[in-house]
This record gives C-alpha cells, sequence and structure tokens, in this order.
C-alpha cells in the first residue's frame, strides 16, 4: 500500500514537471483548458447535455423493448418462423455493421427530407439510436438466452409451462444475469454515442460547444463537454467492472449463479 | 373399448423414434394400470430416457400412439402443454431452477400453469416440503443443498399438482452412493400410497422390492416383461440373462 502511493506520487510529479516544462504547454493550457471560457461554455454545455440525458433516458426504453423483440423472434424454432427469423438476423447483421454516422444522416437528414416536412430532432435522435443499438443488444439478449442450458427448458416444459410462461419465469432470469455485464458495457456505448446527435440535433452539449468554440476560438468547450460525458460514464464503468468481479467470484465458489 | 384398457393409465403402442438416422425406438408398447409402479430397465443407450421423454411429450414421436387415460395424446392436435401439466417428470440431472427458492420451485407450476393462488400454492408445498424431509429448506437456493436433496425438491415439484404419472428417468444415477438411499426411500413411500410410477433405474433390487413390473428394453425394442420377481429371477430371453448377469456381476 505503501509503495503505491509512493511510487504513484513519484510518477506524478515526473508527469506534471515534464508536461509544464514542455515546450508549447502554455498554448495548449490555453487553447484547450482556458478557465475564463469554460465558465462562460458551461450552462450552454449543460443545457444541451440535458437534451443527450433526454435522449438517453428514452432509448434505454426504446432499445429494451426492440432488442428484446428482435432477440424472441430470433428464438422461434420451426419452420414456419423461417422468415421471421431471417429478417430479424437481417436486422441485426445490417445495423452492427453500419457506421452509426451513416444511420444519423439516413434518418435526420434523409427522413425528412422524404416525408417533405420538419420532424422534431429529438425524435429523429432517438430513432437513429434505437436502430442501431437494439441491434447490438438483441446479439447479448439472444446469447444470454442461449446460455441457459436446455434442461431447464425441458424442466420448465415437462411442468406444463408454454413458450412465453418458460421464457418469462424461467430462460430470461436466468439469461439475465449472465447477459449484464455485456448489457451494461453497451449501454456505456450508448452513453457516449448519444453525443453524436449533435450532427442532426442544433442543441445537444456538443452542439452547443461548438457554437461557443465558434465565437470564442477556444476549444475549452468542448473540453466541458468531454468531461459531462466522462463523469456520466465513469458510475456505470466501475458498477461494470464490480458486478463482473462479483460474477466470476460466485463462479469461482461453485455455486451456479 | 373393454374395462381392462379403460383402468389403463397411459398406454402406449407402436412408438417410433429416430434421431436422424439412428433409429432409437422401433415400435414400442408399454401400459401402466392404475397405481402401477413399472421399472424400465436396460443399458445405457437402449432407449429408456427417449421413451420416457416420448410419452411425456416432451420428445415428438415418429409413430405410434400414447393413450392418457381415454385421450388419445399423440393427436397433434392436442394441446401438449396442458397434457404435459397432468404428468409428472424427475430427471436425472435434477434440473432446478437455479434463480428460484427451494419453495418457489415447487409452487412455480402450480401458480403460474395451474393459477393457484400463491398461498394455497405455498401452504401445499410446505407439506410437500416437509414430507421430502427438506421443510427447513425450503427458502434456500437449490445451489446449497446436496443432490440428494436437490433430487428430493425436484420430486416434491414434480408432485406438487398430483400429476396421474409420474416418470422419472433415471434419478438416482447422478447422485452420489450414500444419497441414493433417501431418494429411492421417497420413491418407495410414492409407490406404497398409490403413486402411478413408470420409472427408468439401474437399480435392480430397487425395482424387484417396489416395482409391480419390469420392463426390459435393448436396442429400442421390449425384449421381455412380465412381474419383477420373475423376470429378475428368472429371465426367459437370452438377452435379458445377458444384461442381468452384467449388471449384478
Amino acid at each position: 500500500m505503501l509503495i503505491a502511493i509512493l511510487s504513484t506520487a513519484a510518477f506524478a510529479v515526473i508527469v506534471w514537471a515534464t508536461v509544464i516544462n514542455t515546450e508549447g504547454w502554455a498554448k495548449v493550457q490555453q487553447g484547450f483548458f482556458d478557465p475564463a471560457t469554460a465558465l462562460e461554455a458551461l450552462p450552454k454545455v449543460w443545457d444541451g447535455f440535458l437534451i443527450n440525458l433526454t435522449v438517453l433516458g428514452i432509448s434505454i426504453f426504446t432499445v429494451g423493448a426492440v432488442a428484446l423483440l428482435i432477440a424472441l423472434l430470433r428464438t422461434l424454432r420451426g419452420p414456419v418462423f423461417f422468415p421471421v427469423r431471417a429478417v430479424a438476423a437481417g436486422y441485426t447483421d445490417l445495423f452492427r455493421g453500419l457506421p452509426f454516422i451513416i444511420v444519423l444522416y439516413l434518418v435526420g437528414f434523409g427522413l425528412p427530407t422524404i416525408v417533405g416536412e420538419r420532424i422534431d430532432e429529438l425524435f429523429l435522435g432517438i430513432l437513429a439510436v434505437t436502430l442501431t443499438y437494439s441491434a447490438y443488444v438483441a446479439e447479448v439478449i439472444r446469447a444470454g438466452i442461449e446460455s441457459v442450458h436446455p434442461s431447464q427448458r425441458l424442466a420448465a416444459r415437462a411442468l406444463g409451462l408454454n413458450h412465453v410462461q418458460t421464457l418469462r419465469r424461467v430462460v430470461l432470469p436466468q439469461a439475465l444475469r449472465k447477459m449484464t455485464p455485456a448489457l451494461m458495457n453497451d449501454f456505456i456505448s450508448m452513453q457516449k454515442d448519444v453525443g453524436l446527435i449533435s450532427i442532426i440535433a442544433g442543441l445537444d452539449a456538443i452542439a452547443r460547444a461548438k457554437g461557443v468554440v465558434a465565437t470564442t476560438y477556444n476549444f475549452t468547450p468542448y473540453v466541458v463537454a468531454g468531461i459531462l460525458f466522462i463523469l456520466l460514464a465513469i458510475p456505470t464503468i466501475r458498477l461494470t467492472d464490480w458486478y463482473t468481479a462479483r460474477l466470476r467470484e460466485r463462479e469461482q465458489s461453485g455455486s451456479v449463479l | 373399448m373393454s374395462d381392462v384398457l379403460r383402468a389403463d393409465v397411459l398406454r402406449a403402442t407402436g412408438i417410433h423414434k429416430s434421431f436422424g438416422d439412428r433409429e432409437v425406438l422401433k415400435g414400442v408398447d408399454v401400459t401402466l394400470g392404475a397405481h402401477e409402479v413399472v421399472a424400465l430397465i436396460g443399458a445405457s443407450g437402449s432407449g429408456k430416457s427417449t421413451l420416457l421423454r416420448c410419452l411425456g411429450l416432451l420428445e415428438p414421436i415418429d409413430d405410434g400412439q400414447i393413450f392418457l387415460g381415454d385421450e388419445d395424446i399423440s393427436d397433434p392436435r392436442v394441446d401438449g402443454n396442458r397434457v404435459r401439466a397432468r404428468l409428472g417428470a424427475v430427471f436425472q440431472s435434477f434440473n432446478l431452477f437455479p434463480h428460484l427458492s427451494v419453495l418457489d420451485n415447487v409452487t412455480l407450476a402450480s401458480r403460474v400453469v395451474h393459477r393457484m393462488p400463491r398461498r394455497e400454492a405455498e401452504t401445499r408445498a410446505a407439506e410437500l416440503l416437509a414430507r421430502v424431509g427438506l421443510a427447513d429448506k425450503a427458502k434456500d437456493h437449490p445451489d446449497r443443498l446436496s443432490g440428494g436433496q436437490q433430487q428430493r425438491v425436484a420430486i416434491a415439484r414434480a408432485i406438487a399438482t398430483d400429476p396421474e404419472v409420474l416418470l422419472l428417468d433415471e434419478i438416482t444415477s447422478a447422485l452420489d452412493p450414500e444419497l441414493v438411499g433417501e431418494v429411492l426411500e421417497l420413491v418407495r413411500d410414492l409407490a406404497s400410497e398409490g403413486a402411478t410410477i413408470l420409472m427408468a433405474t439401474h437399480e435392480m433390487a430397487f425395482a424387484r422390492d417396489v416395482a409391480d413390473r419390469v420392463v426390459f428394453l435393448d436396442a429400442g425394442t421390449i425384449v421381455e416383461q412380465g412381474p419383477s420377481a420373475s423376470v429378475l429371477r428368472n429371465p426367459q430371453e437370452a438377452r435379458t440373462r445377458a444384461f442381468l448377469a452384467r449388471v449384478t456381476a
């Protein structure tokens, strides 16, 4: 413990001394970390950040619902459901392969053009995030469902539970525990990718930061927006680490879940 | 239909089942009278488990008929879930639900399938758990229990909905030897109380003591069947004699 503290302190001093004495540090500090600009930008960036949070908050539910639906469609058995499975599989292939920025362009600019009228930017942002992230999350859910041993399904069926009851009471509760770390990783990606809606929405955190940058000719507002996104992500990242470690511990101690 | 047939709880005729090219059941006939205990014996791979799963509608059959009481349950128009709710099945590997407590394992089918109020289901489950000697484990999760205890919970779960037939698939094969006794003792009690049981088993001494009849299955066909004492002590067929010589050696 003591060694760790000493080592960290020594390392910090070296880094600090090196950075401070580097030629051009003053310019970096002025361009990226200017307190006055940060103070000016913060209220505006914060207002925009609330829009990002709104998109994120609503998308959690839309992504959850759409992804669960797609995952369940992919687990339907029997030749009758082949077209349904194929469409669901095609969807996940398409939107996992398609760069998110292309989805944003097509949804954000393409859709209003086709429809021929203005569409609420918040709605377009949520739509784009949902289309892309549902594909990723559906795959996580499907993998979780398939990780539940077939003998569990057999036991549920033997008790007379139907397909939906088996999924709801037996398969999904077990799958959820197994897929939580992967879901949380996708959530972390989503938290920062909602920042990309600044491309289509003029009012989110990054767009507002851009506005301040344009008037002050200083890049500090971007750093301010970046810090907000990092602060948003850190609790989820820590929680994921903690949960994953706990799962591993439980597995090693021999319990089933 | 004759009176004799009417007394049969379960009757299967000409059951065929293949997995790909491999024919596992080659035309099996089996009947189970009310309150009868029948032991299904045979080597691993002889088709015992497959037959039990086919009879329990857990595996579709390729050909043949299965009657539960007077109803042809092999008819594709029959609602399989409704039929399975009338049967009880216990498996070699327990298959308890790890995310549910012992009590919830036992009450799940009563609550979800049979729409029994939770309180009523739990009262009944508590009685059953007391009966299998696990009243104090109701709140525990299955991973806290020994194999023998888990299998006793699985039996309680299977009988919680008063099934017409109990299908037991080598329920002691995955247990440590010292835990086999407690599970067999429970099956013996159920049999003496009048349960109708079809059980695949390797426990020949138990089959002789508890089963009314023994059915010997070999390579997907029934080679010999009859009262347990006579089949096990005085087998008529060469293949039965060879099998019994191997397992009792």
